[in-house]
């Protein structure tokens, strides 16, 4: 994109709306500041100066009502589940999740005997990045916030028609 | 103390038939009571000058299954003063297990019998707050039994992979 490059010539920028809200958006990527298990430890790690995540404009909030992006860094327990669906209400959007761990992936460790744990937390809430590992180190974690800036990037403000016509194709002639 | 001596003890004070069974194979001697005897034994236990058990490190509950059809409690009682401990341990049916509480004589037994009613469905007899410590509320069933089936969904959501 043309907003990487450096500009000799006034201050004047020629780009499209699309590009630089996505721009703006991924440049500032403020997840919830909450863990739930031992993956927050390495999420912990990723924010603090060694891997340092604010140089991707990551930095975390302390409310819901602030933060665009949720980090499920954790097992997510049956009596966790009720609040983490109702964190992820509160968040404005648009709104991002992303999956860190194989516990919150698919259950985990847990998956056969854990009665107590969700078997996945896109059995709650809609998961946009899935990182894998037990836990994922902080790079795999910077990975995972990376392609959710690629994803960010390939959005759209313009009203999808696609899948409108598709739907008007499907409708049953009423004759 | 060794255990012999507080097994005299309690036998000198309670009679011959308070010792139900006794258990040596493991490193730490085990002593059955009668949930009905409990509650005086282990004031006992804590009150008498010579042993003085004033930490109860561990409150365990335990499920035999449906072939035995018991429920046991276990009890490890520490004194720190004399460095000694002891393990008493609590046999009940597995239809309507109840056993006193022992809440009022060790403050901390309060959560360690809450989490055995949480994960056993032990029934602790007059205490103070007995519902579940770790599971939500209205969990249905409790885990750590031997014939423990998961519900099918919680709150809408699959429990099963």
């Amino acid at each position: 994109m043309l907003l990487d490059q450096k500009f000799g010539s006034g201050g004047v920028v020629v780009t499209k709306v699309d590009d630089i809200l996505n721009w703006a958006r991924l440049s500032s990527l403020f997840p919830m500041g909450f863990g739930i298990a031992c993956c927050a430890i390495e999420m912990m790690s990723a924010y603090a100066s060694g891997y340092d995540l604010d140089r991707f404009g990551v930095l975390p909030r302390s409310s819901p009502r602030q933060s665009d992006l949720m980090i499920v860094a954790g097992t997510v327990t049956f009596k966790m589940a009720d609040r983490i669906k109702r964190l992820f209400e509160q968040m404005p959007e648009p709104r991002y999740v992303i999956s860190m761990g194989s516990c919150s992936n698919c259950g985990g460790p847990y998956w056969e005997h854990g009665y107590h744990v969700v078997k996945g937390v896109d059995r709650i809430i809609p998961v946009d990045v899935y990182v894998p590992g037990c836990p994922p180190r902080p790079e795999a974690l910077i990975g995972g916030i990376m392609k959710l800036q690629e994803k960010i990037r390939q959005e759209s403000l313009m009203e999808p028609t696609a899948l409108k016509k598709i739907l008007d194709k499907k409708k049953p002639q009423v004759v | 103390m060794q255990f012999l001596e507080i097994k005299s003890l309690l036998i000198e004070k309670f009679g011959e038939g308070i010792v139900l069974s006794e258990n040596s194979f493991y490193t730490q001697s085990q002593l059955q009571i009668s949930p009905e005897k409990i509650v005086e034994v282990c004031f006992f236990l804590r009150d008498t000058d010579q042993l003085y058990f004033d930490y109860m490190t561990c409150l365990t509950g335990m499920d035999n299954g449906p072939e035995k059809k018991t429920m046991e409690v276990l009890y490890h009682l520490y004194s720190i003063p004399y460095n000694h401990s002891i393990v008493l341990r609590v046999e009940t049916n597995r239809e309507n297990p109840e056993v006193p509480t022992i809440s009022n004589i060790w403050r901390t037994a309060d959560w360690h019998e809450r989490e055995a009613y949480d994960m056993f469905g032990i029934k602790f007899t007059n205490h103070p707050d007995l519902r579940r410590i770790l599971l939500p509320a209205d969990w249905e069933g409790f885990p750590l039994r031997k014939d423990y089936l998961e519900q099918e969904y919680y709150h809408g959501i699959k429990v099963k992979y």
